[in-house]
Parts: C-alpha cells; sequence; structure tokens
C-alpha cells in the first residue's frame, strides 16, 4: 500500500497546492497543507491563458485520432484475423517494427508533409499522424480480439446473402465493442498525452493541445514561475485521464497487457 | 480470372485506409530519412539539397556530443529499466499474494502510467525546485542537507531526477503486465512443488520464473525502447543541460533539425540511432527468449 500512496503523493501536492493563494504559494519552505482556499489559479487558467482553446484542441485532436485509428485498424484487423495465419504473423511483425521506431524518426519528414499539406497549426496535422502513430498498436490488439469471434457466425450470415461488409457491420462490429472501447480508450490517451509533434506541428498560441500548454506554461512568464497556474493546469490536464482511469481500468489493462496474454 | 480480380480488389479494399495512414507517417518519413543522411541540406547550402556521400556519417564518428549524448541514452536507459523491472517484478509479487485490494492498487499504478510525460515533468519540476520544491523543504526538515540543493542545476542531481521521474511514470507498466502475467500461473504447479518439499526459492525458479518470461520479455522490450527514445522528461526538465549533461540523442536529434535546421546531419544522426536500437533488441531478442525456447 506504501506504493499506491507513493503513485499518488505527487498528485495530490499539486491538488492541494492548486487551490493556495499566491501569497502562500511564494512562502518558503512551501507548507504541506493548504491553509487558504481559493480557486483563482483556475481562473487564471482560462482568463490569463487560453485554457479553453487548449482544452478545445486536445478533445477535438484526440478524439478525431482515436476514432480513426480505430475505424481503419478494425477494418484490417477483421480481414487479417480471417487471413491465412502465415499473412497474419508476417504483417502482425511488420507492424511490431514499425511500433518500435523511435518519434524522433518521424517527427521532422512528417512536418515537412504536414507543411505541404497546409496543416500547420490545423487539428488535421496532428489528427492523422496521431491515428497512424497508433495503428500498430490498434491492429494489433484488434487482430487478437476478432480471432476468437466465431467462423460460424460469418458462414450464416453468408447463406442469408449478407455482404462482407455487411456482416462486419452487423455482426462482427457489435461482438468486437469491448475491444474496440479498449482501442478508442488507449490511442485517445495516448494522442492526448504526446508532446514532440504537438510541440512541434503547433506554433500558435490559439492552436497548441492542453499537454503542451501546461508544459510551456512557466516558459510564458519571464520572471517568475507561476506555481499556482502550473498546479492548476496539471490538475486540468490530468483529470479526464484519471477519470478514465477509474472507469475504465479493466479495459485499458486489457489493452496493455493483450501482446503477453494472447502467448 | 474475371472472378478473381475483383474479389482480391475487394479485398484490398479492407487493408486500403489502415495502409495509406502507415505509408504516409511511417514508410515515408523513414524513407525520407534514408534520403536525408545522404545529402547536405541546411542553412549553410542555402536549404538546398547537395549529394553528401558519406560525409555525414563521417561527421557523426567525430562529433563528441553525439558520443556523449549515446552514452547518457545508455545510462539513462540501463539505470531506470533495471530499476523499473525490479519495483514492478517485486510489487506485481507482493500484490498477487493480496486476497483484497488488487484492484484499487492497480488503478492507483495505473494513473502515473496514463499521464503525460510532459506534464510529469512539470510535476517533478516543481518538487525538485530548489526553493519552493517540498523536496528541499523535507530534508532540510530533517536536516540531511543544511542549505537547499539545486537539483536540476548540477548534472548528476539533474540525470538522477530524469530517473526518478520516468521510474515513477514506467514502473506501473512492468507491475501490470507481470501481474497478468502471474495471474495466469495455475496454482496446481505450485502445490506439486509443495509436495516434492520444495522452498518458496524453488516455486519462483522453477514455476514463477519460467511462465513469466515471455511477459518479462514483453515488458523489457516496451521499455527499453522507449526509454531509449526519451524525449518529453528531458526536454521539460532540464532541456539536456546543464552543459549538456543530460543531453539524451532524441533530444540532440531534435535540436539539429529544429533548432540548428541541420536537416541532412539530423537524418544520419537518426539514422544511426536507429540502427543501435535495433543492435539492442535484437540482442536482447536472441539472449531472452532463445532461453526460453530451450528451457521448453
Amino acid at each position: 500500500m506504501i506504493c499506491c500512496a507513493v503513485a499518488a503523493a505527487p498528485l495530490a501536492w499539486y491538488g492541494l497546492s492548486s487551490v493556495k493563494d499566491s501569497l502562500e504559494l511564494a512562502q518558503v519552505p512551501p507548507s504541506l497543507l493548504p491553509s487558504s482556499f481559493t480557486l483563482d489559479n483556475y481562473a487564471g487558467l482560462f482568463l490569463r491563458r487560453p485554457f479553453a482553446a487548449y482544452y478545445l484542441n486536445s478533445i477535438v485532436i484526440a478524439a478525431l485520432a482515436a476514432l480513426l485509428c480505430t475505424s481503419c485498424a478494425s477494418l484490417a484487423a477483421y480481414r487479417l484475423a480471417r487471413a491465412p495465419k502465415r499473412f497474419r504473423s508476417r504483417v502482425a511483425s511488420f507492424l511490431l517494427i514499425l511500433a518500435f521506431f523511435p518519434p524522433i524518426v518521424l517527427v521532422f519528414p512528417v512536418y515537412e508533409l504536414v507543411r505541404f499539406a497546409g496543416l500547420v497549426n490545423q487539428p488535421w496535422g496532428l489528427i492523422i499522424p496521431y491515428a497512424a502513430l497508433n495503428l500498430p498498436f490498434a491492429v494489433w490488439l484488434l487482430t487478437g480480439y476478432m480471432e476468437q469471434i466465431p467462423y460460424e457466425l460469418e458462414e450464416a450470415a453468408a447463406i442469408d446473402g449478407l455482404t462482407a461488409f455487411d456482416t462486419y457491420r452487423k455482426i462482427i462490429m457489435p461482438l468486437a465493442i469491448p475491444a474496440l472501447t479498449t482501442a478508442f480508450l488507449l490511442v485517445f490517451i495516448f494522442s492526448w498525452n504526446e508532446f514532440m509533434f504537438a510541440l512541434t506541428f503547433m506554433n500558435l498560441e490559439s492552436s497548441r493541445t492542453v499537454t503542451v500548454g501546461v508544459a510551456t506554461l512557466s516558459g510564458a512568464f519571464a520572471y517568475e514561475i507561476p506555481w499556482g497556474l502550473l498546479a492548476a493546469g496539471i490538475v486540468v490536464s490530468t483529470a479526464p485521464l484519471i477519470a478514465a482511469v477509474a472507469v475504465f481500468q479493466k479495459r485499458i489493462v486489457a489493452g496493455l497487457t493483450a501482446g503477453g496474454v494472447k502467448d | 480470372m474475371s472472378i478473381i480480380v475483383p474479389k482480391r480488389m475487394r479485398e484490398i479494399l479492407w487493408f486500403a485506409p489502415a495502409s495509406l495512414l502507415v505509408v504516409l507517417i511511417f514508410v515515408y518519413p523513414i524513407l525520407r530519412t534514408l534520403i536525408l543522411s545522404f545529402l547536405n541540406l541546411n542553412l549553410e547550402t542555402g536549404f538546398q539539397a547537395h549529394f553528401a556521400g558519406l560525409g555525414n556519417f563521417a561527421r557523426l564518428l567525430a562529433d563528441s556530443r553525439f558520443h556523449s549524448s549515446l552514452k547518457i541514452t545508455a545510462l539513462f536507459t540501463i539505470v531506470s529499466v533495471v530499476l523499473e523491472f525490479l519495483l514492478g517484478l517485486l510489487l506485481a509479487l507482493a500484490v498477487e499474494k493480496l486476497k483484497k485490494g488488487r484492484r484499487t492498487a492497480r488503478t492507483f499504478l495505473l494513473i502515473p502510467w496514463t499521464l503525460p510525460t510532459a506534464i510529469i515533468a512539470v510535476l517533478w519540476m516543481w518538487i525538485f525546485n530548489d526553493q519552493y520544491g517540498v523536496i528541499n523543504a523535507i530534508l532540510l526538515k530533517i536536516g540531511i542537507v543544511d542549505s537547499p540543493l539545486a537539483w536540476l542545476g548540477r548534472p548528476q542531481t539533474a540525470m538522477s531526477t530524469i530517473i526518478m521521474a520516468d521510474v515513477w511514470k514506467a514502473f506501473p507498466f512492468v507491475f501490470i503486465v507481470l501481474l497478468a502475467g502471474l495471474q495466469g500461473i495455475p496454482k496446481e504447479m505450485y502445490e506439486a512443488i509443495e509436495i516434492d518439499g520444495g522452498t518458496a526459492w524453488h516455486k519462483f525458479r522453477y514455476v514463477t520464473l519460467p511462465y513469466l518470461l515471455p511477459f518479462i520479455f514483453l515488458a523489457l522490450i516496451f521499455r527499453i525502447v522507449q526509454a531509449f527514445a526519451v524525449f518529453d522528461l528531458v526536454y521539460v526538465l532540464t532541456g539536456g543541460g546543464p552543459g549538456g549533461a543530460t543531453e539524451t540523442v532524441s533530444v540532440y536529434g531534435y535540436y539539429t533539425y529544429m533548432r540548428y535546421l541541420d536537416f541532412g546531419y539530423g537524418g544520419a544522426l537518426v539514422v544511426a540511432i536507429v540502427l543501435v536500437l535495433a543492435l539492442t533488441a535484437w540482442a536482447l531478442y536472441s539472449l531472452l527468449l532463445r532461453k526460453y525456447e530451450m528451457g521448453r
């Protein structure tokens, strides 16, 4: 249980610090428990800094990337799950190798592409790369799940005269909802968290994502580090993720361990 | 034939969207990086591409900043992955024994793993701040130090801070993967050893470890690849400083591309990074998995 405390302590300290007033925050040494209570830091985040825009950007980008990635991956994964084993394992190892490429390999050529397409500072400039970056993982996860859906269901559908696409849409997709949810959630989280591409492709203040917004917050002030804003920013930017973990922990764990469990 | 061709076409359609994404964001950029590595393309050439032959790679061999970043990255990767692995393994073994609270433990530990690394960097930046940080406040109070330490301002403590932040974020991943592995071990195996009068060590050595090996391999390879590519933590916490003491290969590569605008040399740097990473992964694979297959 000590480890749970270790995991939670830094976050708790931030939560507590975010409601301290500026006087108390400037105290040396810092106080552990707040003696003041104020929501000024939260207000400042949205009034003094364009946090509402950051937030909206992050939500739109992460949600659309997760949707695009899961859709493309599920189409491919379905056919892959029904393909000969040799083909399947070849594609799987190809995807695994791609997933191991560090982002620094891709960042500059993708930036060239994004600029060429006129998508710098546009949400699509991140949505498409994020969908692609998470595709190997999503295909891997979904193929494993779809393999377990019995083939007899599709034979019955074929006898009823359903086309392949209808079979996928009406039979396979509803059955794969747990895996689709896991894939969507994890791609959403990974996209929300991504830093290097977001830092590089979005250089206008108004098109930044929350993650880059918080990480570059202290650089926006010349002479002081805005501790109060930072604390509130950390709370606000991580709250949706913590909520997702609390609600969907089982699905997330299933996703993270999918590769191992298959063995 | 007239039937086979359209059927093939239809089959391709299923893969078309995913393939398009992969070609655009993986295949093309990787090829482009390879091309870049053989070009002179920077401010000096007025961003006109000239063929450089192996010039960029020759420069790499003599670049002491690159060598130092490689060493720093290797040190960071080894120390943090070893710590994460040990912590994750011990914790997974402990939590597996729990009757209650397994779920709660998993939820709590999942939180650091799901948070953005860049934001975790900000979090530790404050905790380790010399004046306002809680670490110095505690150390001063207990009396371990008499004046506040500038954690991020000195080469060694800056590296330890970055490693600590990484361990805090990533050991839960090892824990979750290994716990899943432990839960799949049939309990009869342990009972069999008990009947034969085996000790706890025997149980670990002959049941737990062999069963866990594929999970260990999975966790290690993911962690090594990610730790080797570390960027967010360093960029936000120290920017590679003080004096380049924490500059990892990804950070150096990023500066070469985006700050020095030396795209040809950046390409060569990145190719070298991938080669080192591929060699490491291959070595680990042959070491661990071959042993596993022989054990079977």
